[in-house]
Order: structure tokens, then sequence, then C-alpha cells
């Protein structure tokens, strides 16, 4: 079998709601490899957040079994091990940061794995370089922009030297500065350190520039490719009442007016190009 | 308007004394607090003034900042000076109608004031010059040996670290729902007392409610960054004792052999 970074089988999850047991997962299987960049795409209870929690063993499934680099979430024993392999970035990028240093806070996670302290310093360090919060390093954190507080958290996170970063909408409470502030930190860190990126978003431009697309609905996976072949799915993706990114919406009225245009354009350089080729066949 | 409250104010610097480790620090606040108590006469206290005076003047404080941290404080000085002015017996100097100065009621008063008030400036310089991170460093390693008779050293101070980093996102809140009500008509600043404290009702629910969610959301984060607890846990950084803490240690031994010589021998006690 290859060796697969997360691996999903079978999951079942339930929970106890007012109303008796709510099933959230029947028999949900997925596989995440090794350096991949994927986002988890759902609108607001698909159970993606729901899923984000079993990779860390934060919820333990209730049927079926989590592996994180072949090892089982259920395992007590091993609950550190997962953690430390598998950083987790929540929504709010406040109620994530420890201490009144950014440096202090940075240094949490390798201090709680008793790495030495010359250690956690080079650490602490390296990872706010790598995110570029370095020159803040003794700034107080309630004094950072939205953004700025994400990317201390994503270098809290790396300083553990995760092997997955899982993020929990980390852009939801952000303004379109910082959003594109993360965002293009979490693709550095993919593409330059070869770090495994889940993206729970429901924001369609964030998983349009991820390699791979899971889309989910009500508990199940209804659609996984990159994203070129899962934004063409239109009408799927309209039926669970998600849109598709705003140049795939284009060309898909002009398709249904007669025009030949592909769908899987998903920048605005890459359908204008589309559109002027469209263009320029016709005059010939 | 409520953004920049801290717990004790810091002074960046580095000056000896903020380089002093946080524990000597701390330890020579307490010894210095116990020197002023056992100090008689004006001789102790020019000891005391001396030693004092020194630490400021190697700290590099501006004496006016210092001063100023004494403002709230002037009511309990003055109230002090009053009652010990008046309600010592003694040999009286002068009088009038039910008020009687005595020469020992006038002498206590001025130590009495003189004593609070380097006391207020002793233990200031201590959070002039130490940042609250290395003060809860300090405190919790010198609380450490206490772990046997379980003291808990390590979630003290880590409940302290918590409460400093978000006290200011608390009072950004308050200000926000401050706001949000106000928007709606609440008014928080007329009436009586009652009236007043009933108005904050509105604010202090969604606050605590917040401050419930928040305490929720950041003990995952925490456990997603494998917190267990102190054991096993390592420091980014190391507290080392150096020449200040010796040079530090030294000036406080000598304080206390004067004042403890001047206290034996009666040198300049006013009886």
């Amino acid at each position: 079998m290859k060796d697969a970074l997360l691996r999903v089988e079978d999951l079942d999850f339930v929970y106890d709601s007012d109303r008796g047991p709510v099933k959230v997962f029947e028999s949900l299987s997925l596989e995440i490899d090794r350096g991949e960049f994927v986002a988890v795409l759902g609108h607001n209870g698909s159970g993606k957040s729901t899923l984000a929690k079993h990779f860390n063993a934060i919820l333990l499934p209730a049927g079926g079994t989590v592996y994180v680099d072949g090892m089982s979430t259920a395992d007590e024993e091993l609950l550190y091990e997962i953690r430390r392999r598998v950083g987790m970035v929540f929504q709010n990028p406040d109620n994530q940061i420890v201490a009144n240093i950014v440096e202090e806070d940075v240094a949490f996670g390798p201090e709680n794995l008793g790495v030495p302290s010359a250690e956690i310093r080079e650490r602490v360090n390296d990872a706010l370089r790598t995110v570029g919060m370095y020159g803040y390093r003794e700034h107080a954190p309630h004094r950072l922009s939205g953004g700025q507080k994400q990317r201390v958290a994503i270098a809290g996170i790396l300083a553990m030297k995760p092997e997955c970063i899982v993020l929990d909408e980390p852009t939801a409470m952000l303004d379109p500065t910082g959003r594109e502030e993360v965002m293009r930190t979490i693709s550095a860190l993919n593409r330059e350190s070869g770090v495994t990126i889940v993206l729970i978003t429901h924001h369609m431009d964030e998983a349009a520039r991820c390699a791979r697309v899971v889309v989910m609905d009500s508990g199940k996976i209804i659609a996984d490719g990159p994203p070129k072949s899962v934004f063409t799915e239109i009408e799927l993706l309209r039926s669970v009442g998600l849109a598709v990114p705003q140049t795939v919406e284009l060309a898909y009225s002009l398709r249904q007016k007669g025009f030949d245009l592909p769908l899987n354009c998903l920048d605005v350089e890459e359908c204008a190009q589309a559109v002027s080729a469209l263009f320029a066949g016709r005059k010939v | 308007m409520l953004r920049d409250i801290t717990l004790g104010q810091y002074f960046p610097g580095h000056s000896p004394v903020h380089r002093m480790d946080p524990r000597t620090k701390i330890l020579l606040t307490i010894g210095y607090i116990v020197v002023l108590f056992i100090a008689e006469g004006v001789a102790a206290y020019a000891a005391v003034l001396v030693f004092l005076g020194t630490a400021m003047v190697v700290s590099r404080i501006n004496p006016k900042v210092a001063m100023k941290g004494m403002k709230p404080l002037i009511f309990v000085i003055v109230v002090t000076a009053i009652l010990n002015l008046f309600y010592t017996q003694g040999d009286e100097l002068f009088s009038f109608w039910i008020f009687t100065i005595t020469k020992q009621g006038l002498v206590t008063a001025i130590f009495m004031v003189v004593r609070i008030i380097l006391l207020i400036t002793g233990t200031f310089l201590l959070t002039y010059t130490t940042s609250p991170i290395l003060l809860t460093d300090g405190i919790e390693r010198l609380l450490t040996p206490l772990k046997r008779i379980k003291v808990p050293a390590h979630e003290l101070a880590m409940m302290m670290t918590i409460a400093l980093r978000f006290i200011p996102t608390l009072i950004e809140e308050t200000d926000k729902i401050m706001s949000a009500q106000k928007a709606r008509g609440a008014d928080f600043e007329s009436g009586n007392i009652f009236q007043r404290a009933k108005a904050l009702v509105p604010l202090l629910v969604p606050l605590f409610i917040s401050a419930f969610r928040r305490a929720d959301e950041l003990a995952v984060a925490m456990e997603c960054r494998c917190y267990r607890g102190g054991e096993g846990r390592t420091r980014l950084r190391v507290l080392r004792f150096s020449r200040v803490d010796a040079y530090g240690a030294a000036a406080f031994v000598l304080l206390v052999a004067a004042v403890v010589l001047f206290d034996l021998f009666g040198i300049g006690v006013i009886s």
C-alpha cells in the first residue's frame, strides 16, 4: 500500500444533539499523500470542520479509522506523535495565541515537546522568517493585524516541524489583504518546504489555488480532483449550494449562448486569453 | 481609552538592573520590604534611601516617571500621616480644640510616610525593570521547589501569562460591546450608583460568554500544540545568574548589615 500521510477509512461520526444523535459521516474514506496541497470545500454544516478535527485526534472516530503516517488516531499512546505531525490552525487568530510576545508564542509548541532551549531559539527564528514575521518577533500579538496574527499562528505550528498543517477556515475573519497574506504563506510553505497542506474553506477562489479539491456536502465527498476538473461540474456544485469561480461562471453562461469556450479557466488572465482566442478564431 | 492598561508598568531598557535575573530581583524586593520594616531611626532609613537611590540611578528610570506611579496612592499616604499624627500618645507639642499633636506623633507620621514611599518606589522598581513574561518566569522558577507541597507553580505561571495575553483582547472587546450597547441606547454614564451597576449587566453578560468561548477555543489550540502541563517542558529563555546579580546581592547584604548595626546600637534613633 502506498504511504498516504492521512488515511481515513470508513469513518463514522455521530454527535449528540438535543434531538438525539446526529450522523455526520457514514463510511467516509479519503487519502491525502505527502506534499499535497488540498482544499476541502463545502458550506456550513457540510462536515468539513468535523473532518479536520479528526486529522489530529481532537475528535476520535465513532467507527472506522483515521491513520496519520500509519498511526491510528484512536491510539492514545501516540497522541502527541500525531499532534506533532499534524498541526492545526483555527479560524480566530486571537484565540490560538498563548503568549504576550510573538516569539514566546511561536516557542510554545517546541517548549511542550521538550526541545532543548538552543534549538527552540533556532526553530522560532526559522519559523518566523518563513512566514515573514521575523521583524515582529518582540511585538505584542494584540498590536498585529489579523493576517499577521494568523501568520504568527502558522509559525507556531511550523516550529513543531509538522509534516502536515490543517487550516480550518484560516481566512474567515480576515480582510482581503490578510487573506492574501495567509494564502501566499501557505502556498509558499507547500511549494518550498514540501509541507502537506489541508485547507478547509468555503471560498472558491482559495480552493482554486490548491492542487486538489475535495468537495463535501452533508458529510459526503461529492467531488474530488484537480480544481480544473472539479469546477467544471457546475450543475453538481450548484445543487449543493456552492458557487463556482466567476471565470467559470462566465464561460458557462457564454457556452449556453453557443460560444465554444473551455470551462476550465480558473484565473482572470487565463479566461481573457481563452475569450480572445475564441474571437481571434472567429475573425479568421 | 482603555487600551494601554498593563499589570504594573514596564519600561524597556538595557540597564544592569534590567539585565538582572528576575529571580534575584524578586528575592531582593522581598528582602528589601523586610529590611524596611526592621529599620528604625534616621541612619537606617538613610541607608535604605541610599540603596534605593543607587538602584534607581543604575536602572536609568526617570524619577519623574517613577513619581507618577505614586499619584493614586497619595490618598493612602495622607490618611496614614494624619492618623499617626493625631493618635499617638506622648509629649504634647501643641493643641487646639480636640486635636493634640505630640512629638512622638510627628516623628511616627514622618517615618510612616517615608516608609510607604520607599516601599512603593522599591516594589515599582521591580515592575519598571522586568517584563511581565520574565516576571512570570521568575515566579514560576522560585515556586518550583514548592511543587513538593503541591503548589501548582507551572499552572500559576501559565495562568498569569494567559491573563496578561488576554487583558488587551478583552479590553478591546469591552470597548466594542460598549459601543454596540450605546448605539442601541444604553446609558453607562448617568444615574446613581445602583442604576450604573445595573447598566453594566448588558455589558458583562456578553463579555463573559465570549470569554468562555475564547477559553474553550484556546484550550483546544493549546492541546493541538501538544500542551500537557509543566512536565517535560523546556523553555525558550534560560534564566542565568550573572555578575550583575552578584553585585545586587552584595549591595543588599551591605544594606542589611548597615540597618542591623544602626538598629542594634540605636544610632540615629529618635526617642
